[in-house]
């Protein structure tokens, strides 16, 4: 049972970190600032989730479970906000230059 | 090897980097934003210093870790007193920098200040 | 072996962010690198063994220094052609690069040379930490056994404010710090001011409280105050405040008052200065983290606000 939970740990917190990287290559190669935006968010949400995910089997009881996915959740809407304000500057602005 | 050295060594970096944005950056604000990088390098010293205390059965010497909590506030302060300065010198002279002479039309320092 | 790829890879990864924070041209781009390097730092501090001061590094120096250096470089971007221009010569460069080279590489060797037993507190400060009834030696260390250096620290935030209030203007003194923040009940920002705070001040309180026994304290949970008032006032879904208010002014300084009243208290009932009275130790600890969890707040918010620029009624 414990092998089994830690190759659950180990495979979700590689594709979360999959993911983030995707996330970043997006960032740096993807064309306009909306498409790099976009990218970035959407990928560096899965990828937390995915790293709570693994990570959830190890915490010591099911408040420290919670507080994690409280985290998950408060960052999702922090990032998704934030993406939100700047596309918005974008639009009114035009495009920023990598 | 011990990692605790090389946060050592990197602490002595950051205070060189820092210390080379203070002297060459024209701009204050580059200036206190280099001067913080400078105190952070200070603190990650005492951090290491601390974790080679680690004793008693935790995993630092709680003395340095106080002392750092504390200069982190009070640099906060000193950064804030700071960008004040530079902002009240921007929108007295407009500049974001130390001239090198004072204007012509420069106030007498002794005179007593405008409204 | 792990250790060493992990810290060494979060070593390279700091040092590289803060050199982009030194070199680059933008300002913009120097803040932003700022501000990821205090992250950055706070995991240095939990590989270097401390949570406590993780927390005040991430939040303090990443995100409020942050915050507070974002807010003056939009108002100075307007004289940045004037600055760049002017920059000093390579013959000064290079002098001031060999001065900073050697200066690290004297502080190298410090760090290389310094004692094998390495000296420590720790023993003697767990060993009197059953006496203060809490948990974090850390907290002990700050509110028991240094209290002294923690009070002059919190009276200089005020000092800090105060000096900041002294650069107003005479017509403008008393009146609301900042712009007028136009506000968009619709918009975005209004969504995360208004959705954040009550999660922020939750936490606060939570690392207020559990500060006694673990990684926590009054400073921590001050910054998230701060930074939740921010927030607000960002969003335009509040004004500033009136900084001649009475109840402002209160707010301010309630945490040194506190403090100086419990340690001159220990002069009368115990035995000197910061001498809580034995049996109340932790309840004196947690009332001078509570007042001062309220005035760090308020204080930090203030410094990042600056000193009035608007009349108090327009």
């Amino acid at each position: 049972m414990n092998a089994l939970l830690d190759l659950f740990t180990v495979v979700m917190v590689c594709a979360g970190v999959f993911f983030f990287f995707a996330g970043s290559i997006g960032m740096l190669r993807l064309p306009t600032t909306l498409s790099r935006l976009h990218a970035l968010t959407k990928a560096d949400n899965l990828g937390l989730g995915l790293v709570v995910l693994g990570i959830l089997p190890r915490v010591d009881g099911p408040l420290d479970g919670l507080k994690l996915v409280l985290v998950w959740f408060l960052v999702q809407v922090s990032a998704g906000t934030v993406s939100q304000l700047i596309a918005v500057l974008v639009r009114k602005q035009g495009e920023v230059e990598p | 090897m011990n990692t605790t050295e090389w946060f050592g060594i990197a602490a002595a970096l950051l205070i060189g980097l820092g210390l080379f944005g203070v002297i060459t950056h024209p701009m204050l604000l580059r200036k206190i934003l280099a001067f913080n990088l400078v105190g952070t390098g200070v603190f990650l010293l005492f951090g290491v210093i601390a974790r080679r205390g680690a004793a008693a059965g935790i995993d630092g010497d709680p003395v340095p870790h106080a002392f750092v909590i504390t200069g982190i506030v009070v640099a906060f302060s000193a950064s804030a007193l700071a960008v004040t300065m530079a902002l009240k010198l921007k929108s007295d002279t407009g500049e974001s920098t130390f001239p090198d002479d004072p204007p012509a039309d420069a106030p007498d320092p002794a005179a007593p200040p405008r409204p | 072996m792990s250790e060493a790829i992990l810290h060494g890879g979060l070593i390279l990864l700091f040092l590289a962010v803060a050199a982009t924070s030194v070199f680059t041209r933008d300002t913009f781009s120097a803040i932003t690198a700022f501000i990821v390097y205090g992250l950055l730092l706070g995991l240095a501090w939990v590989a270097l063994g401390s949570i406590d001061v993780a927390l005040t590094e991430a939040a303090l120096g990443g995100g409020i220094t942050g915050a507070l250096l974002l807010r003056a470089a939009s108002r100075l971007r307007h004289a940045d052609h004037a600055a760049e221009t002017r920059r000093t010569g390579p013959a000064s460069h290079g002098l001031a690069a060999l001065a900073c080279a050697g200066l690290t590489a004297a502080l190298i060797v410090l760090v290389l040379s310094l004692p094998h037993p390495a000296p420590s507190l720790a023993p003697l400060a767990m060993e009197a930490l059953p006496a203060t009834h809490v948990g974090n030696p850390v907290t002990g260390v700050l509110l028991a056994f240094r209290a002294w250096d923690t009070f002059l620290e919190t009276v200089v935030l005020v000092l800090a404010l105060v000096a900041i209030w002294g650069l107003t203007s005479d017509a403008m003194w008393g009146g609301r710090p900042g712009p007028v923040q136009i506000p968009e009940p619709d918009g975005n920002l209004a969504f995360l001011a208004r959705l954040l705070p009550p999660f922020g001040v939750l936490i606060a309180i939570y690392l207020f409280w559990v500060g006694a026994d673990e990684p926590g304290g009054k400073f921590q949970a001050g910054t998230l105050l701060a930074a939740m008032w921010l927030l607000t006032l960002q969003a335009g879904l509040i004004d500033a405040p009136v900084l001649s208010r009475l109840r402002l002014r209160l707010a301010i300084v309630l945490g040194p008052l506190v403090f100086a009243g419990i340690g001159l208290l220990g002069i009368v009932v115990s035995s000197g200065l910061f001498a809580y009275p034995p049996g109340f130790v932790k309840a004196c600890i947690l009332l001078i983290e509570a007042a001062s969890t309220v005035s760090i707040g308020v204080t930090l918010c203030l410094l990042v606000l600056g000193p009035p620029e608007r009349p108090a009624t327009p």
